[in-house]
């Protein structure tokens, strides 16, 4: 023990030598100017405003309170049906009037709403965005700026966490965010048991205004008729509101009661919804009495966001006559109430470019949701001087191939000096400053580099296949180290085993005792400070107390990270193969976790429905990204390190800025839980891959989906682009592995000023072409792809014998 | 969209009863309807809320099935006390039983014998985790090795040849980009399921199959060489390796053409030049071919039949007909056409019928020579029981007069003498287990003669023997089938072990659950190229009581045999079970095999599950129940006789082809003698 703890010391030593600049607190978001929250740098602010973001995050310090995740927008009557996009300051503006609003209604204080509620409306019709949260505050009581204040700490980027340099308080550096883009803030930050639920009867109030329940299939049927009976053109638009006027109506009877009328207008009308919702339906169909939905997420998730929908003007006009001609109150009041309904000018959208876009949890993402300028450019990257060249030249020599590589090198060095304009400035985030070791390993990069086989359609890469026996199904992770000298395999039996693929077998350092003994001056020191009788191919790790979902390799292969079923992540050294640190804050599964491209920072993200940004030296989270609003199924880190990406089972993509904490993009269109993400090499794009078995591309500056493939008949868990970006591999629990030719799928993108303005996409139908190959495995799950330096494919699975 | 897909989601319910059981189980007598209801209510949405979590946990791990152990998962996240002691690795194997109008499910628990238990041996340590790398593909191209799935499912080989509008839908989607690369991702798109079949077939202008060259890589060319070298070349050794890798390697669909007219110039020529040894070659070969469950032959039969009926009726296969054992080729050979007919033969290409006129037809002709005569009734013979009684059993009597003046009459040659020897044996050999069924017990010598001519006689003594025997085995089997109906978990053992990875459970012996999955597994994953040579079970009875307190071996299933010439195969290897596992049936102490025959007075039944790493076949009375010892060239002498009832080829020495007596010793019991496998 004593040696394991000295071993600990140590290399928290050489954290500290690393010693980069952490990663500073967020800086005061664009739109973060007002509540109760502050932007303030100094240190522990104390105030209610960062309240929420200290509880959740801390993740030692036992259970997040459940007054955190109140985020409860219970818009009684705030009809939010912008005339115009509103504008940026506009979302949390109202998200605090609203709070207020139940906050009143909850009081019992009838008039000071009635009044407040009128005034709100008002002010929305005046778009006076800033004045409103100061009068509002004036309406209310003072009791609610206790209410306002954990509002707002939910709001984007207002909390301050301290410089976690410091590290002296118990306060998490924690940037709670996302809701600029989702008005109803996440449905739970810290806990989703069911006493940490908001309080429910307030999130469910709006379903007290009922009418009468006999009539809720003859309004349904009415309305499926009037859709039915309308233009083409808008069919296809307003047949969106079925699903969310259904859900709607289905819970509205539930809540009050009525559940024989609940059961036979779910049985009526469920047949009618898309296939995609049929999960959700699935939920909702055992959900039959009003203590059910007590502690329902899906159930919350429908109250406490609003479905977004997008529907051209004209459509919009339409149904608003329609549903006046005919007194439809109660369809109205739910679509005033629980739908946001995104108008947009011009030509109404057709079946399929709205199929394209749907699917998620909570409908489509907002147009002005992915406006926000996303730097997707790569780092320059650092001016390493080759000193070997005479060397590369000797071993060129021997392979008979002498003076082919100079220029390429020269190439090399003029592409990553010129700044890319779409590249963020260079200390947006404070990285690690190069070690020599990570110089040398550049080196190596690079000479790989120069062998590295061109891909194409005609060229397609060999596929090296890591089986793993007797796995008896227990595999839930794999990964390989960028050189693929080492393969970490993660199992349901909570250890983590390490492999070495190369004969260099797997060796660590000796112990402290023996350690003081080496020549310290020696040249081959770092050769003798490892102990020879520990060499093996294989080292198995244990810690964890659950099955392990995730694990990354560090870049520089010192560090392994895990995350687990029991709830944290560990920090593996690969020196002593002993665990260093047990990061915990998520408190349920976490699903996934990876290190950042210039390690240091690692993303994890867990059944907690958030993602949570580390540094591998403080022992809480730097960033808490919170808008998901199911499980955050996979993380991965942009290529610059500057955005996080996640994958939700919520049906959505959302790209996440590691500077502020804040969504810059959502992405929808999924039609099943998401399992994988890549980015692309050069930064630019997203493939991303469900349970639907289709992988879809995004364009991450537009904002936009720009490809589908189809071809998978089941999840897939594993995708990765080829060092050049030229070919995608994707691996399924269908046992295959495709290739699919990526530049024609990125050649003839329509980026016209429309297409980016509306986000109206038409996808081509050409996943036959663009697939370049498929290859069956014997019933082996495709778990893991790499791509090695030189092109090579490894895949890595499991077999499961039948 | 939404109409097509029909989601049908119904809000099942636990009963309301089962919550009476419950109550009543916890000592709450009485309990309300109502309250009943609303329990069920509650309890069901609970269940179902855990398993939709469990769901998550199941996908996250990546796996297809939903184990115990993410449902204690599910229940921890609801921060519920997850159960305990339900750690299968397995899927729960619930029986379903239904009586009375009523619905059960149960978990089977099966009774085990503490001795059992005792005496086996500790089941092995479970093998750990390794990784192996393999090539899935070579720059774009799949290679076919055994750790790959075969290029060509054998399902679509079939479709392709019995249905060739439907299989055009896999083929379509090749011609894409792929069209030059096509064959690594032939196989996994047909078995996209999405893929648009119907508008291929109704609307648009109707396509051909574009035509596809067929190249063999160099290696392929290598390996065809090699393989086809070795087959009709003279080292032995060589040969039953090469068999062995036609037999099992999983990609050789590509060259299925190429070894389907080697063979048929083969037989073409070497016809002609009389070589035995070299037909014999190419017959192993068929048979290796036919083996190889990667393949299927359905679009090559029409150049192998003409060369294995070749085989059977050629008027003259060897140089010097008295002495060489040309009769061993005419049967194996007959054996094959027998089999290609239960494979291929249907109702749109008749085959069954087309061979059976050919042989009728050869038989018939009055001028036709004893050897063809003889391959032609082998191979009507060959083709069941019912060819036989509606074929042979009428022309018993002309054949008998036929062979009657050659034996009896003037010495005219010695060929024809031997020849009707050889027709006279055949028949007998196979007419009389179907007399023996068709005829009523006594059996009359002049009854015989009255009806069977010349052959009577002879035919009326083989029929007494066939009864005997038939009655031994049905005595046996009326045995066996006892002790099956017990409630013992005995029973599993009829099923015989598939060379590929299975579900414990067969083998009753609880603490080597386990192991076969594992051995099998591993061996395969580490040998897959050889084969595992097909397990002959036999229970063995002992009953002391008994008068003779003889001990009959039973086979209970007989698979066809591989070329017995691996020792070394993986199974046998690496199961440590080399000695019989020793079922102690009834209350008496467990013994091991060789004291079987102890204990006067008690009554002892052992069940001796062996896996002898040959495939030799035995039936008939063998004093020992030890385990047979892996001999696997040198045929029983007691295994055909016994069956067969006849001084079968008894005078023939086994001809310069060693192979070809090998693999008809091993063959006869299936087709000849009534199975007495229950």
């Amino acid at each position: 023990m004593a040696a394991l703890a000295e071993e600990q010391t140590e290399v928290a030593v050489k954290l500290e030598a690393e010693g980069p600049p952490t990663l500073l607190p967020p800086q005061a978001g664009d739109a973060a100017g007002e509540g109760g929250g502050g932007t303030t740098n100094n240190g522990p602010n104390g105030g209610g405003g960062n309240a929420a973001a200290a509880s959740s995050a801390g993740g030692d310090g036992g259970t997040p309170k459940p007054s955190v995740a109140v985020p409860a927008v219970a818009p009684a009557g705030a009809a939010p049906v912008p005339a115009a996009a509103p504008e940026a300051g506009a979302p949390h503006d109202r998200q605090t009037l609203l709070a207020v609003l139940q906050f009143l209604r909850q009081s019992n204080l009838r008039e000071a709403e009635e009044a407040l509620r009128r005034e709100a409306r008002l002010l929305e019709e005046a778009a006076a965005g800033c004045s409103a949260p100061g009068e509002a505050d004036g309406a209310g009581a003072e009791a609610a700026s206790a209410l306002l204040s954990r509002v707002t700490a939910s709001a984007p980027g207002p909390a301050a966490p301290e410089p976690p340099g410091t590290g002296a308080s118990g306060a998490a550096a924690a940037a709670v965010s996302g809701s600029a883009t989702c008005p109803a803030a996440p449905g739970k930050v810290g806990s989703v048991a069911v006493e940490d639920q908001p309080d429910v009867s307030a999130v469910l109030s709006a379903y007290n205004q009922q009418g009468d329940p006999t009539m809720y299939e003859e309004y349904y049927s009415g309305l499926k008729h009037f859709i039915e009976c309308s233009l083409d053109c808008h069919r296809a638009e307003l047949s969106q509101l079925f699903y969310p006027l259904f859900v709607h109506m289905y819970l509205e009877l539930v809540y009050n009661q009525h559940e024989n009328e609940a059961k036979s207008f779910f049985e009526k009308f469920h047949g009618d919804q898309e296939c995609y919702y049929q999960d959700d339906l699935r939920v909702l169909s055992s959900l039959t009495k009003k203590e059910h939905m007590k502690g329902n997420e899906t159930m919350l998730d429908f109250r406490t966001s609003k479905f977004v929908l997008r529907i051209s003007r004209d459509s919009y006009q339409l149904l608003k006559r329609h549903l006046q001609e005919k007194q439809n109150n109660q369809i109205w009041n739910i679509v005033q109430e629980h739908l946001y309904i995104d108008i947009f000018d011009g030509m109404p959208r057709s079946k399929q470019q709205i199929d394209a876009m749907v699917g998620s949890l909570a409908g489509e993402a907002k147009r002005e949701a992915n406006k926000s300028k996303v730097f997707f450019g790569l780092l320059k990257e650092p001016e390493i001087e080759v000193p070997l060249d005479d060397e590369d030249e000797e071993g060129e020599n021997e392979e008979g191939k002498p003076k082919k590589k100079k220029p390429k090198k020269d190439n090399i060095g003029s592409k990553s000096k010129k700044q890319d304009p779409n590249a963020p400035p260079q200390n947006r985030i404070p990285l690690p400053e190069l070690k020599d070791s990570d110089k040398l390993d550049k080196i190596m990069n690079m000479k790989e580099t120069t062998k590295r086989v061109r891909l194409g359609p005609d060229c397609l890469p060999s596929i090296c296949f890591y089986t793993f026996l007797n796995a008896y199904q227990g595999l839930t992770a794999v990964d390989v180290t960028d050189d693929s000298s080492l393969i970490a395999g993660g199992f349901a039996d909570s250890t983590v085993r390490v492999w070495s693929v190369t004969p260099k077998k797997l060796r660590s350092v000796k112990q402290a005792a023996d350690l003081s003994l080496i020549d310290k001056e020696s040249d081959d020191v770092l050769e003798r400070i490892m102990d020879e009788k520990t060499a093996s191919e294989l080292k198995i790790l244990y810690g964890h107390s659950g099955p392990v979902y995730g694990a990354s390799f560090s870049p520089d292969r010192n560090y392994l990270l895990s995350s687990s079923e029991d709830g944290t992540v560990r920090l593996w050294s690969l020196q002593t193969f002993t665990c260093l640190v047990g990061y915990k804050g998520h408190n349920y599964p976490v699903w996934d976790t990876q290190f950042s491209p210039y390690g240091y920072y690692f993303v994890s993200g867990g059944h907690d429905r958030v993602a949570r940004l580390w540094a591998t030296d403080h022992y809480q989270p730097l960033r808490i990204f919170a808008g998901h609003l199911a499980d955050v199924n996979c993380t991965r880190f942009h290529p610059n390190s500057n955005y996080v990406a996640t994958g939700s089972a919520d049906r959505t993509v959302r790209l996440w800025d590691v500077l502020n904490g804040n969504c810059v993009r959502i992405f929808t269109g999924h039609k099943g839980p998401i399992h994988s993400l890549t980015f692309s090499p050069n930064g630019r794009f997203l493939a991303t891959g469900a349970t639907d078995g289709r992988v879809l591309l995004w364009d991450i500056g537009h904002g936009l989906m720009v490809g589908e493939l189809k071809g998978h008949t089941d999840t897939v868990c594993s995708l990765r682009f080829s060092r050049d970006g030229e070919i995608l591999a994707s691996g399924s629990m269908d046992n295959t592995v495709r290739l699919w030719d990526a530049v024609k799928a990125f050649e003839d993108l329509e980026t016209d000023d429309f297409t980016t303005a509306t986000g109206h996409i038409t996808l081509p139908e050409n996943s036959q072409e663009l697939l370049l190959g498929t290859y069956m495995t014997k019933s082996t799950p495709v778990v893991h792809l790499h791509f090695t330096r030189r092109n090579l494919v490894l895949a890595a699975g499991a077999y499961s014998p039948q | 969209m939404a109409e097509e897909k029909k989601l049908k989601l119904s809000n099942t319910v636990l009963p309301s009863e089962s919550m009476k059981v419950v109550a009543e189980s916890m000592g709450i007598a009485q309990i309300q309807e109502e309250t009943c209801q609303l329990l069920t209510d509650e309890v069901s949405y609970r269940i179902k809320e855990i398993a939709q979590d469990a769901l998550k946990f199941m996908h996250m791990g990546k796996r297809q099935k939903l184990t115990t152990s993410d449902i204690d998962y599910a229940l921890k996240l609801k921060n519920v006390e997850p159960l305990y002691g339900f750690h299968a690795q397995e899927f729960i194997p619930f029986r379903f039983a239904s009586g009375g109008g009523r619905e059960l499910y149960f978990y089977e628990e099966k009774e085990v014998d503490l001795s059992d238990i005792i005496n086996t041996p500790l089941p092995r340590v479970p093998l750990d985790v390794c990784l192996k790398a393999h090539w899935l593909s070579i720059e774009g191209c799949q290679p076919a090795i055994p750790e790959n799935p075969p290029p060509a499912p054998k399902e679509q080989q079939k479709a392709e040849a019995t249905e060739p509008l439907k299989s055009a839908k896999p083929g379509q989607e090749e011609d894409g980009p792929l069209k030059s690369k096509g064959q690594g991702a032939a196989p996994a798109d047909g078995k996209g399921k999405e893929k648009k079949a119907p508008p291929l077939l109704e609307g648009g202008p109707f396509r051909l199959k574009s035509r596809s060259i067929h190249e063999l890589s160099v290696e392929q060319q290598l390996y065809y060489k090699e393989i086809t070298e070795a087959c009709v070349g003279s080292c032995e050794a060589k040969r039953a390796e090469a068999l062995q890798s036609i037999a099992t390697d999983p990609g050789l669909y590509q060259m299925l053409p190429r070894f389907s007219t080697f063979i048929s110039e083969g037989v073409r020529v070497n016809v002609v030049q009389n070589n035995l040894a070299l037909l014999i070659y190419l017959m192993r070969m068929v048979k290796a071919l036919m083996d190889n469950p990667t393949l299927y032959l359905e679009k090559y039969v029409h150049e192998l039949i003409p060369a294995v009926m070749t085989c059977i009726v050629s008027r003259q296969l060897c140089l010097r007909p008295d002495v060489d054992n040309h009769w061993a080729l005419r049967d194996f050979a007959a054996r094959l056409v027998a089999q290609i007919c239960k494979h291929f033969s249907t109702t749109t290409n008749n085959i069954q019928s087309r061979i059976t006129k050919t042989f009728t037809k050869s038989w018939v002709d009055e001028k036709t020579p004893w050897t063809t005569r003889y391959g032609s009734i082998a191979g009507l013979a060959e083709l069941g029981h019912d060819v036989i009684k509606t074929l042979i059993l009428p022309r018993l009597q002309q054949e008998g007069e036929r062979i009657r003046s050659v034996l009896d009459g003037p010495v005219l040659s010695n060929i024809d003498r031997i020849g009707a020897d050889h027709v006279q044996s055949l028949l007998l050999k196979h007419c009389a287990p179907v007399l023996a069924k068709l005829r009523p017990p006594p059996d009359n010598q002049d009854a015989y003669r009255a009806e069977f001519g010349s052959l009577g006689p002879l035919l009326c003594s083989h029929v007494v023997k066939a009864r005997a025997q038939a009655a031994l085995q049905a005595q046996q089997v009326n045995r066996t089938t006892l002790t099956i109906t017990q409630p013992r978990p005995t029973l599993t053992l009829s099923q015989a072990p598939q060379p590929g990875p299975r579900t414990p459970g067969l083998l009753k012996v609880p603490g080597s659950i386990a192991l076969p999955v594992q051995t099998l597994v591993s061996a395969r994953a580490a040998a897959p190229p050889q084969p595992s040579p097909p397990p002959t079970k036999f229970i063995v009875m002992s009953s002391s009581s008994s008068a003779s307190s003889t001990q009959q071996v039973l086979s209970l299933s007989t698979s066809a045999p591989g070329s017995g010439s691996t020792t070394t195969s993986p199974v046998t290897t690496t199961v440590p079970s080399v000695q019989p596992i020793v079922k102690l049936v009834s209350t008496a102490t467990a013994a091991p095999p060789s004291t079987a025959s102890s204990g006067p007075g008690s009554v002892q039944k052992y069940i001796v599950v062996s896996l002898p790493p040959t495939g030799d076949g035995k039936g008939g009375p063998t004093s020992h129940p030890s385990p047979v010892p892996p001999q696997s060239s040198a045929p029983s002498p007691l295994g055909g006789s016994a069956l067969c009832g006849g001084k079968q080829e008894a005078g023939d020495s086994p001809p310069p082809a060693p192979g070809t007596p090998k693999a008809n010793g091993s063959q006869p019991p299936v087709s000849g003698s009534p199975q007495p496998a229950p």
